[in-house]
């Protein structure tokens, strides 16, 4: 019980923060795919690499245990196929799964449309899902990160992260300058 | 109303994203709230069916089954959290967003069409841009970058054949 309320809470701010960010508008979110409105980029990185800071100071701190978060276990080809099936669906709906939930919750329309969608999607997945379990559960590498990929220590790949958020900012203001 | 600023918003989001994983072990996600509510819809119809599929099984094997499933009142909470935002900066309205040109109906058939497809991606994926990209991105996770970039190198594939949509 405690859990869920954790749940309801973190999700309340979640929620908020999406929606102070202009993410519930379908509007603001296909700009980014058309290069006029870059505000999803920013506000990704920004999030990307607050929590990832926050995740690497405090756990250096001593304040957490970094073992008793759970990493996403990679299933590289499937995960790779997984994104592309979903980012053609993203463009196409203008929303992602959390964000039509902002949509839909601020009164929009297209946002309701683009959850309906999303519980037909995995039902479909669901009753088709024997099918492709081979597929879903191939090339699993545990929890695999970046820094055990590239062999380079932990604060130096959050550190390229950094740079690589602070040059995709820069670019991004640039390409809203000239659209 | 004018929107808070990107970047400020963007690292409240991390923080409340740190607070999950400090509090609940845990990211964010959303897809897989959806993935939930499927599976004990279809349980409600056909339960025996739904406890031996392998994808809903596995919500509904999860203590205190699909319905309290954690993941699930985090949405819950995104909607309300969403909603209080939204009225309280004057952004509530009951409208659909669509391109100049574009009639309502051709802006659900999309809407619709485009979940629907991001559920099937999600579901291989094992999740969204939340629980994959957001999630898994602040963690390094080298399947959820992949996720990110192979998602985002689709949407900018797919993006000029709905540009006339959105102008």
């Amino acid at each position: 019980m405690n859990d869920l309320l954790t749940a309801l809470v973190i999700g309340l701010a979640f929620g908020a923060a999406l929606e102070q960010a202009g993410l519930g508008s379908a509007k603001k979110l296909t700009g980014q795919f058309l290069l006029k409105d870059l505000t999803v980029f920013k506000v990704m990185f920004s999030a990307i690499v607050t929590a990832m800071l926050g995740v690497f100071w405090l756990s250096r701190l001593g304040w957490i245990d970094i073992a008793t978060i759970a990493v996403p276990e990679t299933y590289l080809r499937p995960q790779l196929v997984g994104g592309l099936v979903f980012g053609a669906g993203f463009a196409l709906a203008g929303l992602c799964p959390g964000t039509s939930c902002v949509a839909a919750a601020s009164g929009r329309g297209d946002g309701l449309a683009v959850a309906a969608g999303l519980f037909i999607g995995v039902l479909a997945a669901g009753f088709t899902f024997p099918a492709w379990l081979a597929f879903y559960d191939s090339d699993a590498r545990g929890a695999w990160t970046l820094p055990s990929l590239l062999h380079l220590p932990y604060g130096l790949v959050a550190f390229a992260v950094v740079l690589l958020a602070l040059g995709g900012f820069a670019m991004a203001e640039r390409l809203e300058s000239r659209a | 109303m004018k929107y808070s600023d990107p970047y400020a918003s963007g690292v409240a989001l991390g923080l409340v994203l740190l607070a999950a994983y400090a509090f609940a072990g845990r990211g964010l996600g959303a897809s897989g709230a959806f993935a939930a509510s499927a599976s004990g819809t279809v349980a409600a119809v056909a339960p025996e069916y739904a406890a031996s599929n392998p994808y809903f099984g596995r919500y509904l094997a999860r203590p205190g089954g699909p319905w309290r499933e954690w993941l699930l009142v985090e949405i819950a909470g995104v909607a309300i959290g969403a909603f209080a935002s939204a009225a309280l900066s004057g952004r509530f309205r009951v409208a659909v967003e669509r391109g100049r040109g574009v009639t309502v109906r051709a802006r659900i058939a999309t809407a619709l069409a485009g979940g629907t497809t991001m559920g099937v991606g999600a579901a291989l994926a094992r999740g969204c841009t939340s629980g994959q990209a957001l999630t898994g991105g602040a963690l390094l996770s080298v399947g959820s970058w992949t996720f990110m970039m192979s998602a985002f190198a689709a949407g900018y594939v797919v993006a000029p054949a709905i540009k006339r949509a959105w102008q």
